[in-house]
């Protein structure tokens, strides 16, 4: 059976991924939008900078942004200014990491669901008198359906897989910022190879079950297709 | 009285035979002095070394699972014993190269005072610690916190590193005010870090020896047991002391 810590770091777990994703949606939508919509020379640049929390190491995003938060970062500084003191060693500090980290996770899903809606599409829309908010919630939207469920599927499995950003700024408080990747990380080093099992096999149905429900929900429906 | 000879012996083959290369793992607060002491193995011996830092508790179980370590240089005694009681290391080949030294460091000067009294200030919103189950410097500094009676005042406030390194970074970035560290990390000759410092009398707590040890991979290697005894020379045993360890 898991102790209650070990409860508490899987609750923990959920808030953590849940929080995370609900603000990578409301923040990556627009973003996504902008990518497959624009002609903007800027475009690739933009699009490497989403991009790069795949190809950084955890432990140098982790690194920066313990500096960039800290008391003589500057987020640090503002996040002072405002009065809500300093974001590492806090909940509030992982959910900003985990922004970051799981940023293309939910941005090039969405990026590649909305470049396939074809601009005829819209443009139809438009004759119809369609302004472009309406534009964007009644058509856009519903087209790319299958992209926001991959991406919220996505930003949230990553985020409980995050580690090493979270080891490197989380500094690992009972009920804080121990999740379960550090706690099982701890368990691990201190040779208790038993609960370590327990975990690591609950982490891994939890990948494959949520992966596996994934692909079901996203399968191509031809019958749905035009006639 | 056979040892003494053996080790003339393994040295006088170190120097006719071609330079060696060993595999080390260094427990990550003895990591700068052993790059001064390595330079200096070196350029005596000729052997190479290829050197790892890392949590010692990490180390234990790479090389219980097969890692190609031939020499520990451990935060702690258990776990060269533990090494050795599992057969994986060589049996007479451990003793005790540093007295590992306790510290508490802020990176902000003039924090610290001279009796470590600014533990129990309220102005100290978090105490970073190396995790006390897997690095003896984490566990040395709970003794500290208890034997001054604010094991309950502290607690919410402690914040832990995986190991000591990550613990000075902790302090060194400011995201914590204070924190346990080592004193070779804080009292490097020539480069002091910033800030102010407690050194925590020894009585506090409990004895760190730092204990090294010949690993079942190294067994064949000469360069591997000329590093053992390298270690215990003047020059090297010089450079430990000047890093603020004990002997």
């Amino acid at each position: 059976m898991m102790s209650p810590a070990e409860w508490s770091a899987v609750r923990l777990t959920a808030e953590l991924a849940a929080v995370t994703t609900m603000l990578l949606l409301v923040v990556g939508t627009p973003m996504a939008w902008w990518l497959a919509r624009t002609h903007s020379r800027s475009k690739p640049f933009w699009a490497a900078l989403v991009a790069m929390p795949l190809v950084l190491p955890p432990t140098v995003i982790g690194f920066y942004l313990l500096l960039l938060m800290g008391p003589h970062g500057p987020v640090g500084q503002f996040t002072q200014w405002l009065g809500i003191g300093r974001l590492p060693f806090t909940f509030a500090g992982l959910v900003v990491a985990s922004v970051v980290y799981s940023l293309p996770f939910v941005v090039q899903p969405l990026q590649q669901a909305f470049e396939a809606i074809p601009e005829r599409t819209l443009e139809a829309a438009a004759t119809l008198r369609a302004g472009p908010w309406d534009r964007f919630f009644t058509v856009a939207l519903p087209l790319a359906r299958p992209g926001f469920v991959t991406a919220s599927v996505l930003g949230f499995a990553h985020t409980v897989g995050e580690f090493g950003v979270v080891l490197m700024i989380g500094g690992n408080i009972p009920g804080e910022t121990r999740v379960l990747s550090v706690a099982l990380y701890d368990h691990v080093e201190a040779l208790e190879f038993e609960q370590a099992h327990r975990l690591a096999a609950g982490m891994v149905v939890f990948a494959l079950v949520v992966l596996v429900t994934l692909y079901v929900v996203n399968r191509p429906r031809r019958e749905e297709g035009p006639a | 009285m056979r040892r003494p000879l053996l080790f003339a012996l393994a040295f006088a083959f170190a120097a006719f035979a071609r330079a060696g290369e060993v595999q080390v793992a260094v427990a990550a607060n003895f990591a700068a002095p052993f790059t001064k002491i390595g330079e200096q193995f070196t350029a005596a011996t000729g052997h190479v070394l290829k050197v790892s830092s890392g949590a010692t508790g990490k180390f234990y179980s790479q090389i219980v699972n097969g890692a190609p370590f031939e020499v520990l240089l451990s935060a702690d005694d258990e776990t060269p014993r533990k090494l050795l009681a599992g057969g994986h290391g060589i049996a007479g080949t451990a003793f005790t190269y540093a007295l590992g030294r306790l510290a508490l460091w802020s990176a902000q000067p003039g924090l610290v005072d001279a009796q470590g009294a600014v533990l129990g200030s309220d102005k100290v919103k978090h105490v970073a610690i190396a995790n006390p189950k897997v690095a003896p410097y984490g566990a040395a500094a709970m003794e500290v916190i208890r034997a001054r009676g604010l094991a309950d005042a502290l607690a919410p406030k402690l914040v832990t590193g995986e190991s000591i390194a990550q613990t000075f970074q902790f302090v060194a970035t400011g995201n914590a005010e204070l924190g346990f560290v080592a004193l070779s990390q804080v009292a490097a000759p020539g480069r002091p870090a910033s800030g102010s410092y407690w050194l925590v009398p020894p009585n506090l707590y409990g004895e760190i020896r730092q204990d090294a040890v010949l690993l079942k991979a190294g067994e064949r290697n000469p360069a591997a047991r000329a590093l053992l005894e390298f270690l215990r020379s003047e020059p090297a045993k010089a450079v430990i002391r000047e890093f603020g360890y004990g002997l």
